[in-house]
Formats: C-alpha cells, sequence, structure tokens
C-alpha cells in the first residue's frame, strides 16, 4: 500500500534532524498561524499564487532563492564547522552518512534551488519591461514553470525529514548513485526534485526565447535591446538547448535504478564515464546560464551609475553569443582526469582558454564604461566594483585549471572548490545582491536603504575572502573535497580561518535580512514616485514604480539604443495621453498550482515505490493540463477609462520632472 | 499580451505555410514507410548484422527531417528564416554534443580499457 515507506523513514535517532524538523514545524505552524490571523488566505491565493503576472511570478521566485540560500548556508556552515574541528583525533560531531547529504544538499540546493530560480526570476520582472511588452508569450506556462521549480524545492526539503538525500555529491555520478551503492531513496529524491524543477526551467527557456523575439514593442530591433535582455536571450537558447541533456541523463539513471537497466552500471556494458560526459554537456552551459544574466546585470548597472552609455555595446552584445556557442565546446575539462588522452584533453583546455577571452572583453568594457564617467557609488555599483575584482581573481585561477597537466594536480582538490566559488559567489551572486538592490525599486516602489545593505556588502566580501582564500591553499596543500575527517593537522589552522570567514558570511545574511526589514519599515522615507529612481537608460524606468499590472499604458516606440535616455534628454518622456486604448491581459489562474502539487505527488510516490500514487499524481497532472486546454475564459481587456485613472493619478503635472536629476529623483516629489 | 501582439502574431500565422492535405498526406506516408522499415531492419533478419544500427540510425535521422519539413514547415522560405536559424543552431549543438561524446569515449576506451586477462566483459562505446 505504501511501497517503501514506513514510520522508520523519518530518522528519530539523528538529534540533530529532529531539532530542525523541530525548529521548522514551530516556525511553519507560527507562519501558518499568522497567515490565517491577518486573514491574508484569500488575498495571497487570488493576488500572487494563481497570478500570471511575470513581475509576480519573478518576485516569487527570488524570494523562494532567498530563502533556499538560508537552507543551503545552513549546510554550508555545518561543514565548515565538522572541518574545523575533525582533525587527527577529533572525529567532529556529524557522521560521515550525514556529512555527506549535508554536502550534496548543499550543491544542489544552491545550484538548483538558489542560483536559478534567482536568476529566473530576475529576468521575469525585468525582460518584459526592458522590452516594453506587457507580460511573457505564455503567461500560464510561466506560472507553470515556477510552481513546478517550488514542487522541486518541497521534495529536496522533505528528503531530509522522511527517508534520506542523496549521499553522492551534487551530480549523482554513477556507479556510486546506482542502486548496488545507494539502496536508499537519497538518489531517488535528487533524481525526482530535479526532473520537476528541470521541467520548470525548460518551459521557462521557451518561454523567454519567444517572447524576447516575437513580443518586443514596437521598433525595438534587436541590437536595440539592452544588454540584460540580450543576456537573457542567449541565456534562454542554454536552457532549451541543454536541460533536455539533463534530463535525459537523470531519465537513465532512473531507467538503472528502476528497471534494472544497465546503461551506467558496472557490469553488463554499462558505462559511468557516460553519464558523466552528459552531465557535463549539461554542466557546462548551466554555468554560463547562471552567469550571463548576473554580466547582463553589471552591465545596467555599470551604464547608469556611470552616466554613460555602456562601452562597446556590440562587442558585448557579440561576446554574450560568442559565449554561448563556446560554453557547448568546453565540458571535457570537467574530467580531464577520467584518461581520454593528450589529443582531446588538449581541445578542451584549448576552448576552455579561448572562451575565457570574450569574458576578458566584457570586464573592459566595463572599467572603459566607468573610465571617465560620473559614477555614483550606491549599494548596486558596490556590488559591481567588488565583482569586477573577484570575478576576475576566480577567472584566472580558472584558467589556470584549464591547463590539463595542472588541472591532474588539482582535481578535485579543494583549490577546485574554491575556484568555483569564487566565480559563483563572486559573479551569479553579487550579480544577484547588484540586482536586487537595483531593482527593487521597480518591483516595490520603494528603495532599499544603504546602511544594513552596506554591512552586509562588507560582511559578504570580507567573509567571502577569508572563507575561501584558505581552500586554495588546501588545494595547493593537498587537500581533497568532501572530507569527513583528515588526518593532517597542518591543515586545522586553514579551516578555522576558512569557518570564521563562513561566520563572517552568516553576519553579511543576517544584515542582509536586516536592510528588507528597515527597508519595509521606513518604506515611507524612500518612496520612488517617479519610477526613474537612479536616472535609468533602459524603458523599464519609463514607466512607474511599482509597474502598473500592465506594465505600459502605451507601448513605447523605440528607434535606438537606451530609448528612454534619449526621450529625457529631448524632454519627450512622460508623455500624458489624451485618451488611453483598451489593454488585453491574461487572466489568473490555478492550473499551475494544481499541475505542480499532483507533480509533487508524482515525484514523492515514484521515490516511495507506491506506484497507485504515482499513477494518481500523474493522471491529476494530465487532467488538470486538459481542463485548462478546454478554458477559453483566459483574457480580459482592461477598459481605457481604468487605465486613464490609473496614469492620471500617477503622472500629476511635476515641473521639471521631464528630466529627472538621478541624486535627488525620489525625495523631489516625496 | 497586448491586442496589438496578439494581432501581431495572428498576422504571422496567416502568412505562415500551414501546409496542403497533399503535403499532410505525403509527409504522412513517407513517416509511416521509414518506420516500417526501421522495424523491418531488426525483424525481418534480411539485413546483415553489421547494417543494423547505421541503417536504423539512418532512417531515424530521415523521419526526424520528414516531420519537420512536413509537419512542422520548417522552410527556407523569407518568413521562416528565425525558424531555420534556430534549427541550423541546434543541428550545431546536437553535432557538438553527438560527435564530441564519440570522440570523447571512443578516446576513452582506447586510453583506459586495456584488455585485462580477468576480466569477462569488454567495453563499450
Amino acid at each position: 500500500m505504501f511501497g517503501k515507506l514506513s514510520l522508520s523513514a523519518i530518522p528519530f535517532h539523528e538529534p540533530i534532524i529532529m531539532g530542525t524538523l523541530l525548529m521548522v514545524c514551530l516556525g511553519g505552524a507560527a507562519l501558518l498561524g499568522w497567515v490565517t490571523y491577518q486573514r491574508k488566505w484569500g488575498y495571497l491565493w487570488s493576488e500572487w499564487f494563481t497570478t500570471v503576472d511575470h513581475k509576480r511570478i519573478g518576485i516569487m521566485y527570488v524570494i523562494l532563492a532567498l530563502v533556499m540560500l538560508l537552507r543551503g548556508f545552513a549546510d554550508a556552515i555545518m561543514m565548515r564547522a565538522q572541518q574545523a574541528i575533525a582533525s587527527a583525533d577529533a572525529a567532529g560531531y556529524l557522521p560521515p552518512h550525514h556529512y555527506d547529504q549535508i554536502f550534496t544538499a548543499h550543491g544542489v540546493i544552491m545550484i538548483f534551488f538558489v542560483a536559478m530560480p534567482f536568476v529566473v526570476g530576475l529576468m521575469n520582472l525585468v525582460v518584459p519591461l526592458q522590452i516594453g511588452a506587457r507580460d511573457v508569450a505564455y503567461p500560464f506556462l510561466n506560472s507553470l514553470s515556477y510552481w513546478l521549480t517550488a514542487s522541486g524545492v518541497v521534495l529536496v526539503m522533505l528528503s531530509m525529514f522522511v527517508g534520506d538525500f542523496a549521499a553522492t555529491g551534487w551530480l549523482a555520478y554513477p556507479p556510486l548513485s546506482e542502486l548496488k551503492f545507494s539502496p536508499t531513496v537519497g538518489v531517488d529524491y535528487y533524481i525526482w526534485a530535479l526532473q520537476l524543477s528541470g521541467l520548470g526551467t525548460t518551459l521557462s527557456g521557451i518561454n523567454f526565447v519567444v517572447t524576447i523575439l516575437r513580443m518586443r514593442t514596437p521598433g525595438m530591433k534587436l541590437m536595440q535591446m539592452p544588454v540584460f535582455t540580450w543576456t537573457a536571450l542567449v541565456t534562454n537558447i542554454l536552457i532549451v538547448a541543454a536541460f533536455p541533456v539533463l534530463t535525459v541523463a537523470l531519465a537513465l539513471l532512473a531507467a538503472d535504478r528502476y528497471l534494472d537497466m544497465h546503461f551506467f552500471t558496472n557490469e553488463l556494458g554499462g558505462n559511468a564515464m557516460l553519464y558523466i560526459n552528459l552531465i557535463w554537456i549539461w554542466g557546462h552551459p548551466e554555468v554560463y546560464i547562471l552567469i550571463l544574466p548576473a554580466f547582463g546585470a553589471f552591465s545596467e548597472i555599470v551604464a547608469t551609475f556611470s552616466g554613460k552609455p555602456l562601452f562597446g555595446y556590440k562587442s558585448m552584445v557579440y561576446a554574450t553569443a560568442g559565449i554561448g556557442v563556446l560554453s557547448f565546446l568546453v565540458w571535457l575539462h570537467h574530467f580531464f582526469t577520467m584518461g581520454s588522452g593528450a589529443d582531446v584533453n588538449a581541445f578542451f583546455g584549448i576552448t576552455t582558454m579561448i572562451i575565457s577571452v570574450p569574458t576578458g572583453v566584457k570586464l573592459f568594457n566595463w572599467l572603459f564604461t566607468m573610465y571617465r564617467g560620473r559614477i555614483r557609488f550606491t549599494l548596486p555599483m558596490m556590488w559591481t566594483v567588488a565583482f569586477m575584482v573577484t570575478f576576475t581573481i576566480g577567472g584566472m585561477t580558472g584558467v589556470l585549471m584549464a591547463v590539463p597537466g595542472a588541472d591532474f594536480v588539482l582535481h578535485n582538490s579543494l583549490f577546485l572548490i574554491a575556484h568555483f566559488h569564487n566565480v559563483i559567489i563572486g559573479g551569479v551572486l553579487f550579480g544577484m545582491f547588484a540586482a536586487v538592490n537595483y531593482w527593487f525599486p521597480k518591483a516595490f516602489g520603494f528603495k532599499l536603504e544603504e546602511r544594513w545593505g552596506k554591512a552586509s556588502f562588507w560582511c559578504w566580501v570580507v567573509g567571502f575572502y577569508m572563507a575561501f582564500m584558505p581552500l586554495y591553499v588546501l588545494g595547493l596543500m593537498g587537500m581533497t573535497r568532501r572530507m569527513n575527517h583528515y588526518a593532517n593537522p597542518a591543515w586545522q589552522p586553514y579551516l578555522i580561518v576558512a569557518a570564521a570567514g563562513a561566520g563572517i558570511i552568516a553576519l553579511g545574511i543576517g544584515f542582509m535580512v536586516l536592510q528588507f526589514v528597515v527597508s519595509i519599515r521606513n518604506r515611507a522615507e524612500n518612496r520612488d514616485l517617479t519610477g526613474d529612481p537612479w536616472g535609468g537608460r533602459t524603458l523599464e524606468w519609463s514607466t512607474s514604480s511599482p509597474a502598473p499590472f500592465y506594465n505600459f499604458a502605451v507601448l513605447p516606440q523605440v528607434e535606438e539604443l537606451d530609448q528612454f535616455w534619449a526621450d529625457k534628454e529631448h524632454k519627450r518622456a512622460y508623455r500624458r495621453q489624451e485618451r488611453y486604448a483598451d489593454i488585453h491581459m491574461p487572466r489568473n489562474t490555478g492550473v499551475g498550482v494544481f499541475m505542480a502539487a499532483f507533480g509533487t505527488v508524482l515525484g514523492f510516490a515514484m521515490i516511495w515505490h507506491i506506484w497507485w500514487l504515482a499513477v494518481a499524481g500523474l493522471l491529476g497532472m494530465v487532467g488538470s493540463f486538459i481542463t485548462r486546454a478546454y478554458d477559453t475564459d483566459v483574457d480580459y481587456y482592461v477598459p481605457g477609462a481604468e487605465v486613464e485613472k490609473i496614469e492620471r493619478a500617477r503622472l500629476i503635472p511635476q515641473p521639471g520632472i521631464d528630466h529627472v536629476d538621478p541624486a535627488k529623483a525620489g525625495q523631489k516629489v516625496a | 499580451m497586448s491586442s496589438q501582439h496578439a494581432h501581431a502574431l495572428a498576422a504571422d500565422h496567416q502568412h505562415a505555410n500551414h501546409g496542403s492535405l497533399k503535403s499532410y498526406i505525403v509527409g504522412f506516408i513517407l513517416s509511416i514507410v521509414l518506420t516500417a522499415m526501421s522495424f523491418g531492419c531488426v525483424m525481418s533478419g534480411a539485413v546483415p548484422h553489421d547494417l543494423i544500427l547505421p541503417g536504423i540510425v539512418v532512417l531515424c535521422v530521415a523521419q526526424v527531417l520528414v516531420q519537420l519539413i512536413f509537419f512542422l514547415h520548417l522552410s527556407a522560405k523569407p518568413g521562416q528564416r528565425d525558424n531555420l536559424s534556430i534549427g541550423v543552431f541546434t543541428l550545431l549543438i546536437i553535432a557538438i554534443v553527438v560527435v564530441g561524446s564519440l570522440w570523447v569515449l571512443h578516446n576513452m576506451n582506447v586510453n583506459m580499457m586495456h584488455p585485462v586477462p580477468t576480466m569477462s566483459s569488454g567495453s563499450i562505446g
């Protein structure tokens, strides 16, 4: 009846997990109770859960990412604490089986459920506004994508308390991840969580490619799109091209585990290296899927806060496209040591060095944009400068490891760990933090306050260097990754420094939470009434903050790059219309929530081999979709009169509002 | 979606080639013939063992092309340039993935899978 599931699946004997479970239950109950007490369920359901508004979906993605960042960071600090203690005779406080699950969960969560939702959420929030569209091409699909990602999150979080999670490392390499060596449900949780969220990501990719190619505002040519939109386009093309490979690799692994097949087993003709090959054909484009939107965000921020057009727009576009193609030609550098021979290793070593060239072009473009610009060191700009320094260091250690000979020494060492945290934290995460600070007023209508933001910034930057620079040294000293215990006491001082660094990052996260709390409390002081708090250049700043649900009352006409900037210069911006036309908008729908809920049931049932429930989940998913397919009431028109009312309330005639002084924007109208 | 966009998209659809009954029937027959040939390859016993795998691969690629041309209407006509360029990019990525994987795993087998006397089963590429 319940497959492999029984009460013994709950790890009652693990005090750390039970303590966490208790906290989660208490916290969850408090949250649910509070929402019930405030009578907000109806509001949450009709305005947020069922929304098809790309801005709200984007905000939900980012909230999901921030919550999962806390979980992933909790894993990180547990690992740092364990390694700071477990030297020589000391065993530390984490048993090996638990430790292995923690480093696996840390990697999976940080990549799939922090970085990805962050990036997808940001694209959701910004891209339609930047291209002057009123929503994405397929609004319902967008909602479904979000909820599928959420159902992956549910499965990963559930694995901690019901059963266990994979103890295989974040890519679940076979043969370790095969049934023979991982007989518990851990790897099955991994497979189904990633299949569900991966489906959501693929659908998002298709959605955004179509949106950017088909829904640009009248007149906007490809070479007039803001750089962030360009990076989003390339990222989504990469998603569409790469994620199916992940889906297939995981499906083959699932076939091995469920149907007794032998794609990657040791015996009967299986080949584990084929999995590693496939997973990195997805995995390397994936790192560019994450970093390109961050590059785009930095480009917008540098141009805005230097008060200059971006230096080398065209080279930026070509560099982005070049990275997009090259990212498919470097995957083998993740397994130089697997023994392909000199020809193959040399080829992939050289392509890896080549891909650093367009990235270098971008760095110089940002530097030349800043050169002789009138730079304002706001928070987004500070994150950008920190990124430029940190990412360059990470990039150079990466090029170092691109030398196959050097890689034989550094493979799987802490040097590698330091390298990819250097580029992912210094690149993706700093980029997302910069972007959150930059686009927050567009999403919510008020700016984030700077004091706690700066405290958070400095803790993150200092903490990052303290936590990861020692790992480079440890890597050169020969320490490998994923060690629960080590015998060499010479490593311990470095690991203690690294743990202290993680502590400082924890402070940074705390201050960031504080920044949000204080900003929300003092939102009246930081209100952005102009819609253009930074003196922006691109279309999203031409509409109000927060943007109305229809984004633009009148679709902007575009004739050049940075159209909004030109409009402000020529005093054409903020024109009021005599009358407004009706606006065609998509209707909210709960089908995405239902499909993802059935998907979660399907995944859970497959994990525990509860076949009747799996069938029910699948039927529920398909049934909800068919119901939706026959629903013809999916859109409506906003009457022009209502648009006029909203726009009149915003565009109160203001002397001198035509060209907002960026430094004074916000206060002026307040 | 704005009404303007909706109209633009609708206009796109009217101009796009949606094929005629004849082209659908031709595509349908071709895909059935190709499927039957794939099964025939394996089940008739008339095809030499060494040719079965390459034969199926060739028929499978032909099947993909038939479906792209007759059912998804991929062509070089002016309105189809976007689809065509995305199709070409897809082909490039598939070529990289397939040829690259074959190259990488072949090399690995040559370098790593030296026959060991005690091993009963060989390797696979």
